[in-house]
């Protein structure tokens, strides 16, 4: 809520009035404001609209291009306005934004067309207001799930166009994948489509009884005893096929790992493993239940057919991801499986030659009741025990059959409320890293500050002109705000690893964190030995103008850095370009307060985001807000600065 | 006698069950608690309009644009016209993120909620700025005594000062350096009453108050600090 802040720092500022007779050391000078000029009102022309606000207004956000000079290359000086060649239905939301400091979404219009207005004018698609913030981000996700869609579907679409130097393997794989391409690939799918059903139905028909009109015996025999020949013949050819295929896929398999883990691989080999290891057992009856046990497993082969079947990888995908939901009703049937088959059980206990032998055995009764099947082989004879069947029919009813279709339903509601519970978890951590980021921005770039040289210029150079150059006027009040409170506490903020490195360091000095010196610390000596070379390290922080997340064009303005906090326990000096001159040594601390010095030497701007050297680790504090790069776009790259701290 | 036990355990069942069904036909229903009356809708907000422009104009020191600029501001952050307590500590502690502004914040709410009706309103506000930014030296430091002093009976005592000093170091949260002691407040309240309090009676009133900052040099070389600040 930058545009609230901006309205009450004067007051924040005129409350710290009250702190006046407390401060032990002398507080700061203001920052110099430049003379205001009287608030005044702007016309806006967009596409003939006119819009007329404050200039106020407008300076809330000096990120954006309304809010910077950036305007002035608008501004027409004949009529006395800025004009835009923009859509002015899409203006009346950004301009909202400077007045109400929360950016909504206009639901009518294309989403993309939104976009492009907001990097016009300088905003980020994260200050979407929270009202709007989900439909936005969903709007903005079906658009890009759209477009990949149309992208792929391009992509593998039948395009002739192969790489001329495709090797045999590339495309004998993308006649596997994709039949259409080629006349070869489009037979030989048909034709491993066929065998796989002749393959299943000699399954099937092997088992059907052949009346033998050779013996009228009253023996039946299937039809896989009678003809044993022809439908081994009919076997091998298949598996010979299958086989081939198998070993081809193999071969133009780009990955062949990813390819030996696939689902379909594995049926295949499922699939054709039986014939081989039945070639291999030699048939003797020790081993021939096995053997016929491996015989099940060839009907494997009728998943084969979901290759050549979308609708049934479909339905395989669904179930795959609707297991937890069937899991669950899984498991609350078996707990009302359990209750009734031991109630039964128990029930049916005193009377003689009753099927209920055990609770196990109750298990059949139970489902058999509660599906409605009710074959009858077990059934009740105590009153206790038909009463409680009835009761577990009833039930039964209930749990199984009325609510299969509303489970489907719930199937697909469940569905889609996890997913939307997902996304509302990870819009919440967006959200929280947001508010995490805007406050440890605020607390960053005032540390950044002071490592500048606090309020004053003190002519330094031309790099801490350059840093210090994009801070608002906003800001340099807040810091000075800032830092009258650590002068009236004698206190300093720091960032947490820093702190967490001094309090380490406490620990291990042993002593009271006021009183330190030179020798005191262990780590420090060393730490600033192992520093004196200066270290390039690399920070990225982000520095929020206003609080806000908006981050503007230009890398300078947009992004800063925070360099390591390299601080020396030294008594009494406080030397280098970050003195102040007529800060005068003296404390009205107690001298038992030490003062840190530091000094900095930027160094010319190196744009090599990739290296990085981690940090000493008894000296260097990174700056904990080191930026997810996805929550906010990509960053752009920045220059370093060195730290090099001394005695 | 298994036998009778579960027959015994049916019957129940089998009575539970016709309880149920007749509960549903609303024959046992119980006696609902209705709330006869609902509660009559207030008014959602109570708004507040300030004072005339020139009465304001007379009352401060600020000029006729200042107040409006002030006022436009105002008016945008609480379009109700008043602040309560609690938007009053959620803005303030905004400006410091480290720490927890939350407790020097209500003392500074009751600093400025002149009349004490738990809202600050525009005339409050501006009141309370004019003489921070556009009073004199003695008026700044009255100011500050009645912040300081808590319960407004004209003298600061030592739990009072305990209690601001330590809210002022709430604020600079955890993550200091030096790390914070645990009595650093305490010291500091030690220290502000060996040069504030002259008669040593372990309070300071206002006269001994405004005797020792007019001496001090470092104070009164800072309130000119804040003057440029509207």
């Amino acid at each position: 809520m930058a545009a609230g802040l901006a309205t009450w720092l004067p007051f924040a500022r005129a409350a710290a009035v009250g702190w006046l007779p407390l401060a032990q050391q002398p507080l700061p000078p203001a920052p110099g404001v430049k003379a205001s000029r009287g608030d005044e009102v702007l016309v806006v022309n967009v596409s003939g609209r006119r819009f007329e606000t404050w200039k106020n207004t407008l300076d809330r956000y000096p990120d954006t291009l309304l809010g910077s000079s950036e305007k002035e290359f608008f501004y027409d000086a004949d009529s006395g306005e800025y004009f835009f060649d923009r859509d002015p239905d899409m203006f009346r939301h950004v301009l909202n934004f400077y007045r109400t400091g929360r950016l909504h979404c206009p639901r009518q219009e294309c989403i993309q067309a939104f976009d492009e207005e907001l990097a016009f004018y300088g905003l980020v698609p994260e200050l979407v207001g929270d009202c709007c913030l989900e439909e936005y981000r969903d709007r903005k996700k079906e658009n890009a799930e759209r477009l990949a869609e149309d992208e792929e579907a391009e992509q593998t679409g039948d395009g002739p166009a192969l790489p001329a130097g495709s090797s045999l393997r590339q495309r004998l794989w993308r006649a596997f994948e994709n039949p259409h391409t080629s006349t070869a690939a489009l037979v030989f799918y048909y034709v491993t489509g066929f065998f796989i059903a002749v393959s299943v139905i000699a399954n099937v028909v092997e088992t059907i009884p052949c009346r033998s009109s050779a013996r009228r015996s009253s023996r039946e025999q299937p039809c896989g005893e009678r003809f044993p020949q022809a439908f081994f013949c009919m076997d091998t050819a298949c598996v010979l096929i299958f086989t081939g295929e198998y070993l081809l896929r193999l071969f133009a398999a780009p990955s062949r790992c990813r390819f030996l883990r696939s689902v379909m691989s594995l049926i295949d080999v499922v699939a054709i493993l039986p014939y081989y290891i039945g070639l291999l057992v030699p048939k003797n009856d020790d081993v021939s239940g096995a053997f016929v046990t491996l015989r099940v497993f060839r009907v494997f082969r009728i998943f084969k057919f979901s290759r050549h079947s979308q609708g049934l990888r479909i339905l395989g995908y669904t179930l795959k991801s609707c297991a937890s939901e069937l899991g669950f009703l899984l498991f609350s049937l078996t707990m009302a499986i359990i209750i009734f088959a031991t109630v039964m059980f128990y029930a049916e206990k005193g009377t003689n030659k009753t099927n209920f032998t055990s609770i196990p055995a109750a298990f059949w009764y139970t489902i058999v009741t509660m599906t409605t099947l009710g074959y009858g082989d077990m059934v009740p004879s105590t009153i206790a025990g038909k009463i409680f069947g009835s009761i577990c029919s009833l039930s039964g009813v209930l749990v199984i059959a009325l609510p299969v279709p509303v489970i489907v339903s719930n199937f697909s509601r469940i569905y889609h409320q996890n997913q939307r519970a997902d996304k509302r978890r990870a819009q919440q951590k967006v959200r929280l890293a947001r508010i995490r980021l805007a406050k440890s921005g605020t607390t960053n770039a005032f540390l950044q500050y002071k490592q500048n040289g606090g309020l004053e210029d003190s002519g330094s150079g031309e790099e801490q002109a350059v840093c210090v150059r994009n801070r608002s006027a906003f800001e340099q009040q807040h810091h000075h705000l800032l830092h009258c409170l650590e002068k009236t506490t004698c206190y300093e903020f720091t960032d947490e690893l820093t702190f967490s490195e001094a309090l380490g360091a406490v620990s291990l000095g042993g002593r009271t964190s006021r009183s330190t010196s030179v020798s005191s610390q262990p780590t420090g000596p060393g730490s600033l030995l192992s520093s004196c070379c200066p270290r390039r390290a690399k920070r990225r922080a982000i520095r929020l103008a206003n609080s806000t997340a908006s981050v503007s064009r230009g890398s300078m303005q947009e992004l800063d850095m925070l360099a390591g906090l390299h601080r020396s326990p030294a008594p009494q000096s406080r030397s280098s370009l970050n003195a102040k001159p007529h800060d005068s040594l003296d404390l009205n601390c107690d001298s038992r307060d030490f003062v840190a010095a530091i000094i900095s030497i930027p160094t010319p701007p190196a744009n090599t985001p990739d290296e990085s050297q981690p940090s000493s680790p008894g000296g260097g504090g990174r700056a904990s807000s080191t930026l997810r790069n996805s929550s906010l776009g990509t960053p752009c790259l920045f220059p370093e600065t060195v730290k090099i701290s001394s005695l | 006698m298994g036998i009778q036990g579960m027959e015994l355990c049916a019957m129940a069942v089998v009575v539970l069950l016709f309880i149920a069904v007749l509960k549903q036909f609303g024959i046992l229903e119980p006696i609902s608690m209705e709330d006869s009356s609902d509660s009559e809708l207030e008014l959602s907000t109570v708004r507040h309009q300030p004072e005339g422009l020139d009465q304001l104009q007379a009352q401060t020191k600020f000029t006729k644009k200042e107040l409006q600029s002030l006022y436009r501001g105002f008016k945008n952050e609480c379009p109700t016209g008043l602040v309560d307590e609690d938007t009053f500590k959620l803005i303030y502690s905004q400006f410091f993120p480290q720490g927890d502004a939350s407790t020097y914040a209500h003392f500074l709410f009751n600093a400025f909620d002149a009349d004490g009706n738990g809202a600050i309103h525009f005339e409050d506000f501006v009141v309370g700025l004019s003489i921070l930014l556009r009073g004199t030296v003695h008026e700044k430091l009255k100011w500050a005594f009645n912040l300081y002093d808590i319960n407004k009976d004209g003298y600061i005592t030592k739990e009072e000062m305990l209690a601001i000093m330590k809210s002022i170091y709430d604020m600079m949260g955890r993550h200091t350096y030096p790390i914070l002691r645990e009595d650093a407040p305490a010291e500091h309240v030690e220290r502000f009453f060996q040069k504030m309090d002259r008669n040593k009676d372990g309070v300071v009133t206002i006269e001994e108050f405004l005797e020792t900052c007019q001496k001090d040099e470092n104070i009164m070389s800072s309130m000119q600090l804040f003057e440029n600040v509207i």
